[in-house]
């Protein structure tokens, strides 16, 4: 008998001292996170039900992300509504443009989010900050809207599925291609209602970047979250973003045994060698439906988007750029690199990254989620074809419903806007 | 509750993309939202639906983005029940939240495109009358029931706080 590491933290955010899958509970919350596609619902429920104050301003976090800067009235309007309740509020974390950047980027890098902690927002990619070691799932605005009153989320336990990750990764592999592979394995409902717990000696070896991108995918297979055991890789990034944070150079990691105990129940049991594995492409209209990036050289492009709360991290803006320091892109090709956040694309700039991307074509913009949600900044006209580098590949996904979307990891996407087509790193590099 | 509807039916992994498109996420108003309802994968739904219709549909709907516009949606066009074998997570949360009807039922698959339907929510029972067929499905659990009963997640909440 023993609890898995997911079990541990909702035990303890509820108080309660024994928790078993199906059960339901109120649990409380560490951070509750809305947008300015999410947060106006939220906001209105929350007056509309009769309430004056939020229940901690230092625990909710409001970011502007999705239609900024403002793409039109109607989304200037929604963010408004963000920017007014956070000023009436003294909401503490308030990013407004300028600050801002992609929530599941911008989150951990501001050490808002520590291990043990239960992060709930109103956005299914919170599930990202499973990688720091903490629950975090994605909810409804009428669920943000209740935790501004009372700080609390009702849960019903789900059971956790355990994937094991054996071998060396091959070069251009990285964590994308590590869950696209997953997603493809187990199908887009594989984990529904259930945990992911990702686990063995690829993930140990798998940076803090790589970690953020899998867990972010988790809900592509239906789960309610990503996870993944703190250990070293993860102690470092926290105390490092938290120092940057927080002057004394405390942070806030709490007395958690953050690890799956040795007898935790699981659902199931994945264990695969991913040593062989290639770079992977996620084919219209499904995430699951994978293909190895070889073997799509026939696909033509119209545009490649680099970016987003997956891969818009300064380690895959690396990558991109490695592939593509001295190159063009295709002509005709469209290259949209999007820096996840303000420090990335500073950082970005200081390496000289930036200097890459432009030179070879490419468009390097402020952040925002825009073209993964074909919010605005790259909209794809009818008949267009895109591989981005983005989770969601779905009908119309980033424009025209007669558009199509392939989602592949950062080496994958900067080789295939050089040629043009879909192309493995190894082809260009 | 009774409710009674002609079916409409969509396939599995339903998203929420599909359910509303992420251009019309810039208002919180669910007439609005309704009128572009299932837009992308079926263009006249929203004029093709009338009020009280149910929609039949096949594993994991309402898969993909947490957006609340979708459940508000399908509501903002007069749907009033969803029946699948399976909802994503947040699709059920959501549902539950904003107090849009639905029911988890294997036998979904056995309803037909425009099968008229009489659902009695509290006893979980469909009665397919173009069929003459009936299925049962679990109830929700009491801690749900209780948020179902109240209307949504809200109004459970205003009850308990001015308790």
């Amino acid at each position: 008998m023993g609890y898995t590491i997911a079990e541990k933290i909702l035990m303890s955010c509820a108080g309660k001292k024994s928790i078993k899958p199906g059960e339901f509970i109120e649990a409380k919350v560490s951070l509750a996170l809305g947008n300015d596609i999410t947060a106006p619902f939220a906001i209105e429920e929350f007056k509309r039900a009769g309430f004056n104050w939020v229940f901690d301003r230092n625990k909710i976090a409001l970011v502007p992300d999705h239609f900024t800067p403002a793409k039109d009235l109607k989304s200037a309007n929604q963010a408004k509504i963000l920017q007014v309740f956070a000023s009436e509020q003294k909401i503490k974390n308030y990013f407004e443009v300028g600050c801002m950047g992609i929530e599941h980027a911008l989150l951990p890098e501001k050490g808002l989010v520590s291990p043990g902690d239960l992060v709930i927002g109103a956005d299914s990619h919170t599930c990202t900050y499973g990688a720091l070691g903490s629950y975090a799932m994605g909810v409804g605005s009428t669920d943000l809207a209740r935790a501004f009153i009372d700080g609390k989320c009702w849960i019903k336990v789900p059971a956790s599925i355990r994937f094991i990750y054996k071998g060396k990764p091959k070069k251009w592999v990285c964590g994308k291609d590590i869950i696209l592979y997953t997603i493809g394995n187990i199908g887009v409902d594989g984990a529904l209602y259930k945990v992911m717990e990702f686990s063995g000696p690829a993930i140990d070896n798998l940076d803090m970047d790589g970690r953020f991108s899998m867990c972010n995918m988790a809900i592509e297979a239906g789960a309610a979250t990503g996870i993944i055991a703190v250990d070293k890789i993860t102690l470092d990034y926290v105390r490092r973003v938290q120092k940057a944070k927080n002057k004394t150079g405390k942070h806030r990691l709490k007395n958690l045994d953050l690890k799956s105990d040795a007898g935790a129940c699981y659902d199931k049991i994945y264990e695969w060698d991913i040593s062989r594995l290639e770079p992977v492409v996620a084919c219209p209209h499904l995430p699951s439906n994978i293909q190895p990036a070889g073997k799509l050289k026939g696909v033509k492009l119209d545009q490649v988007v680099i970016g987003s709360c997956t891969n818009g991290r300064l380690s895959d803006l690396r990558i991109a750029a490695q592939i593509l320091k001295g190159r063009l892109v295709k002509k005709g090709l469209r290259l949209i690199v999007i820096p996840a956040t303000q420090k990335i694309y500073l950082e970005a700039i200081k390496e000289g990254l930036a200097r890459v991307f432009i030179k070879a074509g490419g468009v390097f913009s402020t952040p925002t989620c825009g073209p993964c949600l074909g919010g605005h900044m790259g909209i794809l006209a009818q008949g267009e074809r895109c591989l981005a580098t983005t989770n969601r590949n779905f009908v119309g996904r980033m424009g025209s419903p007669q558009s199509e979307v392939y989602l592949a990891g950062p080496a994958v996407a900067a080789a295939s806007a050089i040629t043009g087509r879909i192309t493995h790193p190894q082809e260009v590099a | 509750m009774i409710i009674k509807g002609r079916v409409h039916k969509f396939g599995n992994d339903i998203n929420t993309d599909d359910i509303i498109a992420a251009k019309y996420l810039i208002t919180t108003d669910e007439q609005e939202l309704g009128r572009h309802c299932m837009e992308n994968i079926a263009p006249d739904f929203s004029k093709k639906v009338n009020k009280g219709d149910i929609v039949v549909a096949g594993k994991n709907f309402g898969c993909g983005s947490s957006r609340e516009h979708a459940p508000r949606a399908l509501k903002g066009c007069g749907v009033s029940a969803v029946i699948a074998p399976s909802f994503a997570r947040i699709f059920f949360r959501n549902a539950i939240n904003v107090g849009l009807p639905f029911l988890e039922s294997a036998d979904a698959g056995k309803i037909n495109d425009a099968d008229l339907l009489e659902i009695d929510l509290a006893a979980g029972i469909i009665n397919n009358l173009t069929a003459g067929d009936t299925y049962k499905t679990e109830p929700f659990p009491g801690f749900l029931q209780e948020i179902i009963n109240d209307g949504g997640l809200m109004n459970y909440m205003r009850k308990k706080c001015t308790k």
